[in-house]
């Protein structure tokens, strides 16, 4: 199997989000390892997930959760529902090695979500740690880890209902 | 226009026996007096001295509207103190936690203030001579506030100088407290993980009633916790159950769970759900932890505490302990229809890491502005203080299972879906609300 280009990388994230602006969240999901993690860290330049708040750490399971919900019936904070909006700067390919199939992406955004009359800006920077599995789809590349560092991480916000 | 400012009668016909109306929870003039008289006439958290290990370290926060500073004097004491510089009114701390060294300096004109509040120094000081300055309220220095008492480590302050006594606010409440220190095997919190902050549009006072209310869980937070149940039983038999699931799980207890788990209501509007049982009874055991609490308590009365599973514990006016799993949280009120909820977490001081670890879990689950249980909640409180600007009706009812015979009772325990503590929360409302109201011509 070929190493991904840098090009390849980058349509990944740019794929990742427009996935999540089109609401399609089972494949989204679908793009995770089997130990994958998406977490948005509490604190600026945070570095432990476990021992320090997070505003989410969550594994596959707690996704799928999250994403059941959004489509239950009695779902009553997604009635009506929200949506979402990426805008994503050129990401950068920060490392890769291609022998251990592991890349980092650095992508900084803003991110809308909207819910009724209410819409709230946010602005920060997505890191994708992503590696190659051998399934021979989509060039193998799955997400270990999406880390989302938005500027002010902690400041107190309304609920946050989508990904970013 | 004034209905209730000096009108003590006013403010009293807003409680009924099992109604309260609509206007405590949607009347911006009740909002000013809460900040007023019932803010200042109650014991309201501040902070932890975990927070302020040091001499000269401070923590600035609010107690109702008023923003106040707390540090650790040279003493070694707590001091607490209005924030605000006795010249032109700056803030002297800055937002936040940090050390002051030995004194406090504003940084507009560099009046400076011992750690008690005491006036130090003033550049060019000579031009306050023969202005009547020893006179003027400046010359006190930075203001304290009424009155702090340090309870096992956490900071309550009463703001007006007069009034109720500490141990008589608070009375035999301060058992949750008590426990949740006694699980440590060293006797001692600290304040760890970081604060989780949430913008809440609604009164403050539907989240304390939201804390003793066991018969919205299996409803509201069907969504979440259900769906949480629903994904884990799709899961391959034999797999290990995950602490999130731990967590989740019990809110989709049945009634007759909440019921039997009974509720426990103190005086001044203090109460605990989860008497005999609760949903963080049935966690897993955090390997190591049993064999230190022995070790440090012995085995009888080590099983005594860990034994003692109180679900919510709110101290009113404005703050919830979860002693089982160390967590305090506080409903900052901002304005009518806005409040702010931080949630506070703790390190049981030599225990293991997992209980922390399964602190900030629940954490992020069930409080943070990012968590679907939190979602679920907010949603209901929002639509609640829409729902009240109706017309159509004028109060809010909290009758479940109402007893005459109730008024005057405490530390009584009853079916722990009774709504006996809200109906108590807002007696001591009224109570403390009129207790330094005078009487008088309506303005």
């Amino acid at each position: 199997m070929t190493a991904p280009t840098n090009q390849q990388l980058i349509d990944f994230v740019v794929a990742e989000a427009a996935l999540l602006d089109e609401l399609r969240f089972d494949e989204w999901l679908a793009l995770f390892t089997d130990d994958g993690h998406y977490w948005m860290p509490l604190t600026h330049g945070q570095t432990d997930p476990r021992l320090q708040a997070s505003l989410l750490y969550e594994d596959k399971l707690l996704l799928q959760v999250r994403i059941e919900r959004l489509h239950g019936v009695r779902t009553f904070s997604q009635q009506p529902t929200s949506r979402c909006h990426h805008l994503l700067q050129q990401p950068v390919v920060s490392a890769r090695d291609d022998t251990a199939g592991i890349y980092t992406c650095r992508t900084a955004f803003h991110y809308t979500e909207a819910r009724r009359d209410a819409q709230t800006l946010y602005a920060g920077w997505a890191t994708h740690s992503l590696v190659r599995q051998d399934d021979g789809q989509d060039n193998g590349l799955r997400m270990r880890l999406k880390r989302v560092d938005l500027v002010n991480c902690d400041a107190a916000f309304g609920s946050i209902q989508l990904f970013m | 226009m004034s209905k209730y400012h000096n009108n003590p009668q006013a403010v009293m016909d807003l409680v009924r026996e099992t109604e309260v109306h609509k206007d405590c929870y949607v009347d911006e003039e009740i909002f000013a007096l809460e900040m007023a008289h019932l803010f200042a006439n109650t014991w309201v958290y501040v902070g932890h001295a975990s927070q302020v290990p040091k001499p000269g370290d401070y923590f600035t926060t609010t107690v109702g509207d008023q923003p106040v500073v707390m540090v650790r004097h040279t003493d070694g004491g707590i001091k607490l103190l209005h924030n605000r510089c006795a010249h032109k009114g700056v803030q002297v701390a800055p937002e936040g936690c940090g050390n002051t060294g030995k004194f406090f300096r504003c940084p507009y004109h560099a009046w400076t203030y011992r750690t008690d509040g005491k006036l130090l120094s003033i550049p060019l000081k000579k031009g306050y001579d023969n202005t009547g300055f020893e006179t003027c309220e400046a010359s006190q220095g930075m203001a304290g506030v009424g009155a702090v008492q340090v309870y096992r480590d956490f900071v309550f302050c009463r703001l007006n100088p007069e009034g109720v006594g500490f141990e008589e606010f608070f009375g035999a409440s301060l058992s949750t407290l008590d426990n949740m220190v006694d699980r440590s095997p060293e006797g001692r919190l600290e304040v760890a993980g970081g604060v989780m902050r949430y913008m809440h549009r609604c009164n403050w006072k539907m989240l304390v009633d939201n804390q003793t209310d066991t018969c919205h869980p299996m409803v509201a937070h069907e969504s979440s916790a259900g769906t949480a149940v629903k994904v884990w039983q799709q899961a391959p038999e034999g797999t290990p159950k995950p602490m999130a699931v731990e967590l989740f799980a019990p809110f989709m207890n049945p009634y007759e769970f909440f019921e039997n788990m009974g509720i426990r209501v103190w005086d001044n509007g203090h109460g605990h759900t989860g008497v005999s049982d609760s949903i963080h009874a049935a966690y897993s055991p955090a390997p190591g932890y049993w064999e230190s609490m022995v070790a440090s308590h012995g085995e009888e009365r080590a099983r005594q505490i860990l034994g003692d599973v109180r679900h919510n514990t709110v101290y009113f006016p404005n703050i919830m302990v979860k002693g089982p799993i160390q967590t305090l949280r506080i409903f900052k009120p901002l304005a009518a229809d806005k409040t702010l909820v931080e949630s506070w977490t703790f390190r049981l001081v030599g225990a293991p890491d997992l209980l922390l670890e399964r602190t900030l879990m629940y954490n992020r689950l069930v409080n943070a502005p990012t968590s679907v249980v939190g979602h679920d909640d907010l949603e209901m409180y929002e639509r609640a203080q829409q729902g009240l600007h109706s017309r159509g009706a004028q109060w809010v009812n909290v009758g479940r299972l109402y007893d005459p015979a109730e008024r005057g009772q405490t530390n009584a325990v009853t079916n722990g879906t009774n709504e006996w503590q809200m109906r108590s929360q807002m007696r001591a409302w009224v109570r403390f609300m009129t207790a330094s109201m005078a009487a008088g011509e309506p303005t």
